[in-house]
């Protein structure tokens, strides 16, 4: 172990002004030598032009079924550091925010017991120490948990909620994304721990359309922040803009639903016909902010390609009053919530996201079995094809 | 030997309270934030309603750190910021500061340890990606190589505003395509273009066969008997090439070296601003794996910024300005052209075709 390769084609990766990976790899390697044989297999991979990770093999820890992904070397008599190379998930501060004492522990675990190699933060959210065995794997453990932290999810489980910075750092926020992110993450955490559903299952909270954390491309239920009530207008601030920028041809005429505009030098906005898209917020922060009557819009269904295309979220709730079911302990939203994974476990098969389930039973299907009544908000347009199946409860 | 106390395991303690890890200004002001301006494409300045001021300054980081990485952001947060910093979902670093006298000193320290500040306005973003080579069994390329390579090329446009809008890049190196990549404006992905060979023995101990016959979206796969044995086989002519199946079976690898490559995807957006959220769109269905450096995808992605820019309004993303000029012109501008493989054939491929008489000519 820690015997140095040479590593011609990586190193042409140290070269330039981007902060470079290798580099990254190379200054773990200097604490956790182990971590040169992951430089050594690397390189064989830019020789090679195929990865060498072997498939199969499970890694865990006692009482989870999730939270570790296990990784073996292809060629482990020739690399042994990485003959085992598993990496742990672990659930992230609520908006990804953290302190330096934390973050220096958790470097130290990472040295002692692993590759000294970190993701600040895998796709779904995740912290993720990276390059450990299967021994060391209860060690690690214990020390993040000892640190107050927990495992997070992975397989055919509940995946880590995320959320963004939120009311943190954000006046776009309509709502307080981290605390429902935490809360939720606390409620669910046997679904995170112990994969018992059909796939997996994601939640993830943008707190305005901007929708920074892509729960909407991403999430199987995606919670944007919205608000039902008036834009507030700061017509002095207005001014100040149109003295600056041509507000007419970059805000007004960009606006999708053409609600907003000047009479004399004074703004107005039809709210009614507003959709929330956030572009006029955007550009004129100081002039305009949300209303009051502040919650979130629920969309469901949205994945990456596999098995059978990717898919966008749909709106399934238009307003969800947050403020108010946060009283309530979300009551109405656990509630949703486990209609929806009912269903998809009576109905999903193996390897079916919730959105593919929708789009093989139909909505209406869906929305029957959740408990939920159709709305228009629901469809880009009603059905154009004349092709009804009326039911008989219908005269 | 003296009788050790056993400590109790800890399990399932959930996720950590993030109130410990806000600055007193995040706290005093939680909820209570006014506007914000970005100052420059490193920094941007949050005003709460009592007129208190946070600045953030924005660093690029590679996603994959080492220990002494940590610890080097750790130490500017400690000497500027009380020891607080977050992460975006770009994987930025974002150092939080409450004296603004810290903001300049603090970029200064980071550019002398040869930090990136950027990333904050019409700018390209920190380039999302996936494992790639180094520590994934599905991939079809690197991630990590290709996202340096790009980023060393675009440098200029994460330090400074100059693009129409903010442009977003992501990188997955297979169709599993962890991160939002299905949704930027332009895409890099990984793609395999031959069948998965299949090992009859291991299958037979390694793989479920429902499960292994499910995982394929153009239900290619089939019940076959091996040597007598139960087993499966592959319709080569529908088979997609996505890869799906190895990742339930391990004895359906489908990585081939002189085969895989990267295809790049435009115009998507997660963000309802203005329109609304799409997907990305084909550009070019294949280019070879070239490492170290990946020139081929280098020069694509810089052809479709040059175009962007050159031809997008102020605050157009990629796609809204394909959208305004028509695909036609956009494979004409970058000279990528336009194959059979742009045509759609999948599920919805119907609803993707020009029903109108409506063309640039």
């Amino acid at each position: 172990m820690g015997k140095k390769h040479q590593t011609p084609l990586l190193d042409e990766l140290k070269k330039g002004k981007w902060i470079s990976f290798v580099r990254e790899i190379e200054r773990a390697a200097e604490k956790s030598e182990r971590t040169e044989d992951l430089l050594g297999q690397v390189e064989e991979s830019y020789r090679d032009k195929v990865n060498h990770w072997k498939h199969g093999g499970m890694a865990g820890v006692k009482s989870y079924g999730a939270g570790m992904v296990g990784r073996f070397s292809e060629f482990p008599d020739k690399y042994p550091g990485i003959k085992e190379c598993h990496s742990m998930r672990i659930i992230p501060s609520a908006g990804f925010f953290y302190n330096s004492d934390f973050l220096r522990k958790l470097a130290d675990i990472s040295e002692k017991y692993a590759g000294g190699l970190l993701n600040f933060h895998g796709a779904t959210g995740n912290i993720q120490v990276l390059g450990m065995s299967q021994a060391e794997a209860e060690d690690v453990f214990q020390a993040v948990a000892e640190l107050g932290f927990d495992l997070g999810g992975s397989g055919s489980d509940l995946r880590t909620p995320s959320c963004c910075a939120g009311q943190a750092r954000c006046e776009f926020a309509n709502y307080d994304t981290m605390k429902i992110c935490h809360d939720l993450t606390e409620e669910y955490l046997d679904e995170l721990h112990r994969p018992a559903f059909n796939y997996k299952f994601k939640l993830k909270f943008s707190g305005c359309a901007n929708d920074c954390v892509a729960s909407a491309a991403r999430s199987d239920l995606a919670f944007i922040g919205t608000w039902k009530d008036k834009i507030k207008i700061n017509q002095d601030e207005v001014k100040n803009y149109v003295k600056k920028l041509n507000v007419q041809k970059y805000v007004l005429d960009k606006c999708p639903t053409k609600c907003m505009w000047f009479e004399g030098e004074k703004l107005v906005i039809d709210d009614e016909n507003c959709v929330k898209c956030m572009h006029c917020i955007n550009v004129l922060p100081k002039a305009l902010r949300s209303g009051d009557e502040k919650g979130a819009s629920i969309l469901i269904g949205a994945k990456a390609p596999l098995v059978t295309g990717p898919r966008m979220g749909m709106m399934l709730v238009p307003f969800y009053d947050i403020n108010e079911d946060a009283k309530n302990d979300y009551e109405w939203l656990k509630g949703l919530i486990s209609n929806m994974w009912e269903f998809w476990d009576e109905y999903g098969v193996s390897r079916e996201r919730i959105g593919e389930l929708i789009g093989r039973v139909g909505l209406n299907t869906f929305l029957e079995g959740i408990g939920l009544e159709p709305i228009p908000e629901m469809v880009g347009h009603p059905r154009s094809n004349p092709f009804i199946k009326f039911t008989e409860d219908e005269d | 030997m003296a009788e050790e106390i056993k400590k109790k395991r800890l399990t399932d303690i959930g996720p950590h309270d993030y109130n410990d890890y806000l600055s007193p200004m995040i706290k005093k002001n939680y909820g209570k934030w006014a506007f914000h301006e970005i100052l420059d494409p490193g920094t941007m300045v949050h005003v709460a309603e009592n007129g208190d001021k946070l600045y953030t300054v924005r660093m690029g980081s590679p996603r994959l750190v080492s220990g002494s990485f940590v610890r080097d952001i750790c130490d500017i947060a400690d000497k500027y910021c009380g020891g607080h910093l977050r992460f975006t979902t770009r994987n930025n670093v974002e150092f939080l500061i409450e004296d603004e006298k810290n903001v300049e000193p603090l970029k200064k320290d980071l550019e002398k340890m040869g930090y990136n500040v950027g990333g904050i306005g019409n700018i390209i973003a920190n380039i999302v990606h996936t494992q790639g080579w180094i520590h994934c069994h599905t991939s079809a390329s690197d991630a990590s190589g290709v996202v340096k390579s790009v980023m060393d090329e675009l440098y200029e446009y994460f330090v400074e505003d100059k693009l129409p809008s903010k442009t977003r890049i992501a990188f997955a190196c297979c169709l599993n395509m962890c991160g939002s990549v299905s949704s930027s404006d332009i895409a890099i992905v990984g793609t395999h273009r031959k069948p998965p060979r299949i090992d009859a023995e291991r299958l037979r101990n390694l793989c479920e066969i429902p499960s292994t016959i499910a995982a394929c979206p153009t239900n290619s796969i089939r019940p076959d008997t091996v040597d007598g044995k139960p087993g499966v086989k592959v319709n080569e002519e529908t088979c997609v090439f996505c890869g799906s199946c190895y990742t339930v079976c391990p004895a359906m690898p489908i990585a081939n070296a002189e085969n895989d490559g990267l295809s790049i995807w435009v115009g998507g957006k997660v963000s309802n601003a203005r329109t609304k959220p799409t997907f990305s769109k084909l550009a070019i269905p294949f280019i070879p794996n070239d490492p170290p450096r990946w020139p081929g995808v280098v020069d694509a992605i810089k052809t479709i910024l040059n175009a962007y820019k050159e031809g997008a309004e102020p605050g157009e993303r990629v796609g809204e300005w394909i959208e305004r000029i028509g695909w036609s012109r956009f494979f004409k501008i970058t000279g990528f052209p336009f194959t059979k493989y742009h045509i759609d054939d999948f599920r919805l491929a119907e609803t993707t075709m020009n029903y109108s008489s409506h063309t640039r000519l």
